[in-house]
């Protein structure tokens, strides 16, 4: 099969909360070598179930293929293609308290962010928003010497 | 039922599900579960002398039945041997449950002694598998394992159950249902897919039905030959379908795919409508894939999803069992016009004609496939016959009249060589009436040949054919000719004295080199009560003909000199 048109995709997969089934959805992706770009996993409120969300690459045949394999894992209740989506990573940065703090918590509140720690040595914001402004938010935290970047991987919601 | 171990537990689950016989491996961790066997008497354990061969004689009892097989091995090295039984039956879907003793649950994570990660090896060669973690899910676990191994596209099953779990005590209600909330195949296929397909079945001028092993899977195959009966639409088998119309039908053009024969190659390169019924697409049977069925819409019935549009674009895709789907479609087909294939059935006879299945027989030396056809002849119908993997495989599989699915047990998918013995022993003891006759070769069978014990100590006479080239001959033929002729590590030569190796073990032995011979031989054994070696030597530098050089196009196929002229 041809994978032409390598287009990003997310999809979100709902399982049965149970033991190793994150094993079962990531074996299946590296058995079958597709990509995996981030990947979320947390338990849906009041239910039995967990959401994963699964940010992946591909051409809609290597999609479709993607979708079924999953779909045949006994523990996966449904998943969800996204086409109309709301989608956020959150991020977390840390920088040096001898920066200019206050260019910094501009910044971040322009990636719907704001300071969440300030410590002797060191800041710490939080930002949330579209993976590709987190990109950008990446690339122009780069002026104030970021210590360390955490990214939280993307969380997808169908419109 | 109350209370009682989980052992009990183990043994009550599989005596609930109709298991009548259990093949398997004591050992450390499964010990609990042993002693609950030695005390029952629902279902008898046979003693394989290796796990391989346990896991293998569980397939080959559940292939031959189309019942759910049950094997049981300890852990560590019992479970690792068992793999190669799971990724076996894996590739083929094949109904099993391997219930697999594992440390104390304290033990598990500490390297403890025979620990292994079962459900992290298994994991991509079965269904689905269980470790279990407490008593209270035993029984659900066990249910649940049987459904998912049975139902949907079927496969292997392993269950994980810790030592401390099979003493432990605990309720024991199993369950009558099973409730999978993730879990629900599809049966039916969609009325309006169905109908689309009956309308491209009515249009086309070249339709092909293509059978795989899902159709055997499905118990579709009184279904198909009326399906092709009506509408004259001449079929194609794959290896692991071989059966489903029987030898005898005019509408079979034979076994398609690397070692298919030229009506059936041709057929499909040829044809406008491909109709897939259980089958896959998989490479041995398409070759070079841009070349396959390059002017057919195709239809692909199949219980699977991913199995659609995984390798070739479907035109007509319908996710559902082949024997639903069949009744669905069958009267929609009533006032088929069946003059309308005349033309395609008379250039498809004519293929058949120009290069039929054919080899150069000999008076001097027993040619192997005279070997199959003459067994044929002898017990036919009677018999089921497994094989092992090889040459003597695809020469079972291209010269043998099978006549009913379920007869020819094989391993397909993965290949594996050892498969055919066990596999024998399995279908033996479900059938005991019928002849079980393994066809192998002078490789494959030294690798499960510690199965002669087991089947001598409880009486399961299986006949192994062994087509004795004195070679690993499938690779020897490719080393002919890919490989300029080097004969790397190929050449067996070196032999045991099988008579002696089978007497030894408590079996017969027959050695043969003449027709006259073989037969006299074959009667013999047929005759006896006893597990038999009947070692033929046969040809050494017979290949197997026609043949698609991998990778290749269906219809460009190395053909047989007995033909008339070049394809």
């Amino acid at each position: 099969m041809v994978h032409s048109i390598n287009e990003r995709r997310v999809i979100s997969v709902i399982v049965m909360n149970e033991s190793s089934v994150l094993t079962r959805i990531t074996a299946l992706f590296a058995a079958r070598g597709y990509n995996i770009e981030s990947l979320t996993v947390a338990p849906i409120p009041n239910s039995e179930m967990s959401h994963i969300t699964i940010a992946t690459n591909g051409s809609a045949k290597l999609m479709e293929q993607i979708t079924k394999q999953l779909h045949k894992l006994i523990p996966v209740y449904k998943v969800i293609e996204h086409e109309e989506m709301v989608e956020k990573e959150m991020v977390l940065a840390k920088f040096p308290i001898a920066e200019n703090l206050a260019d910094i918590s501009v910044l971040s509140a322009a990636y719907n962010g704001g300071v969440v720690n300030v410590g002797k040595e060191m800041i710490i914001v939080m930002v949330a928003d579209e993976p590709k402004r987190i990109k950008h938010f990446i690339e122009a935290a780069q002026r104030y010497n970021p210590c360390e970047i955490v990214r939280g991987g993307v969380v997808a919601i169908e419109r | 039922m109350g209370q009682m171990s989980g052992a009990q537990m183990v043994c009550e689950a599989i005596i609930a599900e109709g298991v009548k016989t259990v093949f398997g491996y004591p050992g450390g961790a499964i010990m609990h579960v042993y002693d609950e066997i030695y005390k029952q008497n629902g279902f008898e354990h046979i003693l394989n002398r290796h796990e391989q061969a346990a896991v293998h004689a569980a397939d080959g009892y559940a292939r031959a039945t189309g019942e759910v097989g049950v094997a049981m091995v300890t852990s560590g090295p019992g479970f690792t041997n068992a793999v190669t039984g799971l990724a076996t039956a894996y590739m083929d879907s094949i109904p099993l449950i391997v219930i697999s003793g594992q440390v104390p649950l304290s033990l598990i994570g500490t390297d403890g002694f025979q620990e292994i990660d079962a459900v992290g090896i298994s994991r991509p060669c079965t269904k689905h598998n269980f470790l279990v973690r407490s008593i209270e899910e035993l029984p659900r676990v066990l249910k649940e394992a049987f459904y998912i191994a049975r139902s949907g596209r079927p496969g292997p099953v392993l269950v994980d159950i810790p030592k401390d779990i099979t003493v432990d005590i605990g309720e024991f209600i199993y369950p009558d249902s099973v409730n999978i909330p993730s879990y629900k195949p599809t049966y039916k296929g969609n009325k309006r897919q169905i109908e689309k397909a009956v309308e491209a079945i009515k249009k086309s001028k070249k339709p092909l039905l293509y059978i795989g092993g899902g159709a055997v899977l499905s118990g579709a195959y009184a279904l198909i030959r009326e399906l092709a009966k009506k509408t004259q639409i001449p079929v194609v088998e794959t290896l692991m379908a071989r059966g489903v119309m029987g030898a005898d039908n005019p509408l079979l053009l034979g076994m398609l795919g690397m070692h298919g024969n030229y009506a059936s190659n041709m057929a499909m390169s040829e044809t406008d409508l491909v109709i897939s019924l259980g089958a896959r697409f998989d490479d041995r049977v398409t070759g070079k894939l841009s070349e396959f069925a390059k002017y057919a819409d195709i239809i692909h019935v199949d219980i699977d999803a991913a199995n659609i549009g995984k390798l070739v674009d479907v035109d007509y895709p319908i996710v559902g069992d082949v024997t639903e789907v069949l009744e669905a479609m069958l009267p929609q087909l009533d006032d088929v016009d069946t003059d309308r294939y005349e033309a395609w059935r008379n250039i498809l006879k004519r293929y058949d004609e120009l290069h039929p299945q054919s080899y150069v027989d000999s008076d001097e030396v027993i040619k192997p496939q005279w070997a199959i056809e003459r067994v044929g002849e002898l017990v036919g119908e009677d018999a089921i016959i497994t094989s092992d993997v090889g040459q003597h495989q695809m020469w079972a599989a291209q010269h043998y009249p099978f006549d009913r699915p379920r007869q020819w047990i094989n391993s397909g998918g993965l290949g594996t060589m050892g498969f055919g013995f066990p596999a024998a022993l399995g279908a033996k003891r479900a059938f005991p009436d019928k002849t079980v006759i393994n066809v192998t070769g002078d490789g494959s069978i030294l690798m499960n040949m510690q199965e002669l014990v087991t089947a001598a100590e409880y009486k399961i006479p299986v006949i192994n054919l062994i087509l004795n080239n004195h070679f690993l001959g499938m690779v020897r033929q490719w080393q002919t000719f890919f490989y300029e002729k080097r004969y790397s590590e190929t050449d067996l030569s070196f032999q045991p004295n099988w008579k002696a190796l089978a007497e030894a073990c408590g079996g017969i032995g027959y050695d043969v080199t003449t027709k006259a011979e073989f037969d006299a031989a074959l009667k013999d054994a047929i005759a006896q009560d006893k597990v038999c070696f009947m070692n033929v030597a046969v040809n050494r530098f017979e290949d197997v003909l026609p043949m698609v050089p991998a990778g290749g196009a269906l219809f460009n196929m190395m053909l047989p000199q007995t033909t008339k002229g070049d394809a």
